[in-house]
């Protein structure tokens, strides 16, 4: 499961006696004088912000563009939306911390999401995570987080690899992405979902008949075939 | 019924393809091929040669029913639209985080150009001159091909100022979501593509009264928008035709889980759900038969793999009557080798993950859930943690904003009512892994002691071991 962050005591606010600090004025709409914004990422916020009748509808998009830009949504990253938005820091500040894809704290480069909601678990999505873990988990370019169900399901257990979808994977295809990443490679290929046709297609011997059918045993073409420790 | 042929003897129901025709067609996503098959000529008949108020008549008449999840007639909620001049939306939801559901992704990667022609023709039936494609934000190579698709089609003026030489004009956008389930959600989801974090919202109002920037919006799934172009092509009426009376039309269908070949079928609505599970995705693996399945998605109610169950019509009467429902046409399979219990962990885990946490029975109900059913895995539980658990899903059910509620609710209930004697063994067995000895529900005295603590203890358990 992607956790919510929690403080010690189990809650997602901060204790009772854990006083704000009201020393510190609230923050503001960013002076564009003082904020120095880069050129590109202005004009690709302001571009999104074209799209819509409220300019606050491009906040999700502007804080992919920072978090792209920054590696993360840091403050100085959501200060440069805030000042191309006109809006303060803390409007984005609670809208980044809404969304499981946008990180308020540092991350590595490479987003490894590996799937471990219910089907995937069912054909071990959760030993591809702790294989994922083994041979990733160290280097801290990697992003190795486990994820809700990414919409891919057929291809289970799988992840996405900065964005793309791999899947049926075992756990030597989980070694064979850390290196394929590391080596500036798109990630195992072979098994990424744009390759994938209609699930009909994947039989040789095209759909069984309608009644109860003895389906022939071993691997069918879709390579899925073989499950994995099954305790979830 | 009065299907076309769907569960009768004989007839492959499966092979009237709607969605699915030609799918991987190589360059499907191109608008060439898609021309070539003749594409956006239905949106050319609708504006050049009908009135919104005769597509809407289609609409209405084909009895398509959504899609995404509550399977609302979609021409009927089209028609709440009020009529007039004021600024209208459409928003097309691709959201698509149902766990077990996949069936948008394979769709809007394969043929982007019928997403956006059955958007433009319901957006002129409508009335609506914005439209958005809200996708998950995990989706990164569908929103590319729906993007590249996008700008083909404004290139060629299918989406644009005065399409066709008509007066209606479509400004059309694709917005990703940035990974949160509760997005998909409608008014959740207007919150979210307003800019503000994804909290759903009260209802009424209803979108279609007061949706988007509180203008009146449609919004729809992305299943049931690209049946329009199909709608319009055979005529509503004739549409109506397929299917059952109540259920029209074909369903993608998912399958996933415990079957030799998980994916995407497209088949005629009432065909029998063993055809489904057992035909096209192939049964359980070799050696083990269907324990249990979600019909619809993990927030339907799970229903036992029984002959009974499994030869239900796959509709949403059919599934409705049977205490389920058919929610986003995603089937999950549990095949006899998984405990029940780590299936209702899971199930748990995710909707306490996803709870916007704006209400105190969901955000609590389903904090609580999980940490019972993990003491039920640890052992600390007792068979009166099922009866809470039950009472707990029963009240969180109805009490809500949102259903993300009894999404949790429903399926943890239906695994407490139909596998009670597994969830007992389990707690049994895990107890006595742990040396606490049985818990037989008559030990436990429900008024004597405040908390569950008491009766964990030792000094209780021990005497509850020497009365038998
Ligand atoms: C918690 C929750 C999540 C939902 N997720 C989705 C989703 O991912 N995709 C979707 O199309 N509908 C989803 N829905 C259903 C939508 O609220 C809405 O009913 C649907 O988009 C309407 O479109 P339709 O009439 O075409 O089905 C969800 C509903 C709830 C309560
Ligand atoms: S039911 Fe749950 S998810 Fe829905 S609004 Fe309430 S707290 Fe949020
Ligand atoms: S459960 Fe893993 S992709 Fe759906």
């Amino acid at each position: 499961m992607a956790t919510v962050r929690r403080f010690e005591h189990g809650s997602r606010v901060p204790g009772w006696d854990e006083a704000a600090d009201l020393t510190k004025d609230p923050a503001v709409v960013p002076d564009p004088a003082s904020t120095p914004v880069p050129e590109d990422l202005r004009y690709e916020i302001e571009a999104y912000v074209a799209r819509y009748p409220d300019v606050r509808s491009a906040s999700i998009p502007a804080l992919f563009a920072v978090q792209r830009w920054h590696g993360w949504c840091s403050p100085t990253a959501i200060e440069q939306a805030a000042c191309v938005m006109r809006l303060t820091p803390a409007y984005l500040t609670s809208v980044a911390t809404f969304y499981d894809m946008l990180e308020t704290e540092p991350k590595g480069e490479h987003d490894v999401y590996v799937c471990t909601n219910i089907s995937c678990s069912l054909r071990g999505g959760d030993q591809v995570y702790e294989a994922m873990l083994s041979a990733g988990g160290d280097d801290p370019s990697f992003n190795i987080r486990s994820f809700e169900c990414l919409g891919a399901c057929d291809i289970a257990p799988m992840a996405s690899v900065n964005g793309i979808y791999v899947g049926p994977l075992d756990e030597d295809d989980c070694r064979t992405i850390v290196e394929d990443l590391k080596a500036g490679r798109t990630p195992l290929d072979a098994k990424q979902i744009r390759h994938r046709p209609q699930a009909t297609s994947l039989t040789a011997e095209g759909p069984p008949a309608v009644d109860r059918v003895d389906v022939a045993s071993g691997p069918s073409a879709s390579g899925n075939d073989t499950f994995g420790n099954k305790d979830m | 019924m009065t299907s076309v042929a769907a569960g009768q003897a004989g007839a492959q129901p499966d092979q009237i393809q709607i969605l699915f025709h030609e799918i991987d067609r190589p360059g499907l996503a191109s608008l060439d091929v898609y021309r070539d098959l003749g594409g956006y000529a239905m949106l050319k008949r609708a504006l050049t040669e009908m009135t919104p108020e005769a597509v809407l008549a289609e609409l209405q008449a084909s009895g398509v029913r959504g899609r995404g999840g509550a399977g609302f007639a979609m021409g009927k909620k089209a028609s709440f639209l009020p009529k007039g001049d004021m600024d209208k939306y459409l928003v097309c939801n691709a959201d698509e985080s149902e766990p077990g559901t996949f069936k948008d992704r394979e769709l809007m990667q394969k043929t982007p150009h019928t997403l956006i022609e059955g958007l433009a023709i319901s957006a002129y039936a409508v009335g609506a001159n914005r439209a958005y494609i809200y996708i998950r934000g995990e989706y990164a190579l569908q929103a590319d091909v729906l993007e590249d698709a996008l700008i083909e089609a404004k290139a060629a003026g299918y989406v644009g100022e005065r399409i066709f030489g008509s007066d209606f004009s479509l400004e059309l956008w694709v917005h990703r979501g940035a990974g949160a389930y509760i997005c998909g959600e409608e008014t959740a989801l207007l919150d979210s593509l307003e800019g503000k974090r994804g909290n759903p919202r009260l209802k009424p109002p209803f979108p279609a009264i007061n949706g988007l920037y509180g203008g009146p919006t449609l919004i729809n799934n992305v299943e049931t928008l690209m049946n329009a172009p199909h709608i319009l092509k055979m005529g509503g009426a004739e549409f109506a035709k397929i299917g059952t009376e109540t259920s029209t039309g074909t369903k993608v269908v998912s399958v996933s889980g415990c079957v030799r070949r998980p994916g995407n079928y497209e088949v005629v609505l009432g065909t029998p759900s063993r055809h489904i599970i057992e035909g096209l995705a192939g049964g359980a693996p070799e050696g083990r038969s269907i324990k249990a399945w979600f019909p619809g998605g993990s927030s339907a109610p799970v229903l036992p793999g029984t002959d009974e169950m499994l030869d239900l019509p796959y509709d949403f009467d059919s599934l409705a009557k049977a205490g389920s429902m058919l929610g986003s046409g995603a089937i999950i399979v549990i095949d006899d080798s998984i405990p029940i219990v780590d299936v209702a962990l899971k199930t748990a885990k995710f909707y306490r993950h996803e709870s916007c946490g704006k209400c105190t029975p969901c955000r609590e109900g389903t904090n609580w859930t999980v940490k019972m059913l993990e003491r039920v895995e640890t052992g600390e539980a007792t068979p009166m943690d099922l009866d809470i658990m039950a009472s707990v899903c029963e009240q969180m059910m109805g009490n809500c904003l949102c259903v993300l509620a009894d999404a949790m609710a429903m399926p943890i209930g239906s695994m407490i009512k139909h596998f009670r004697e597994e969830f007992e063994a389990h707690i049994e067995a895990a107890r006595e892994r742990n040396g606490l000895g049985i818990a037989m529900p008559d030990t436990v005295n429900r008024g004597a002691h405040a908390g569950p603590e008491d009766l964990l203890g030792e000094p209780a358990y021990a005497g509850a071991a020497e009365a038998h």
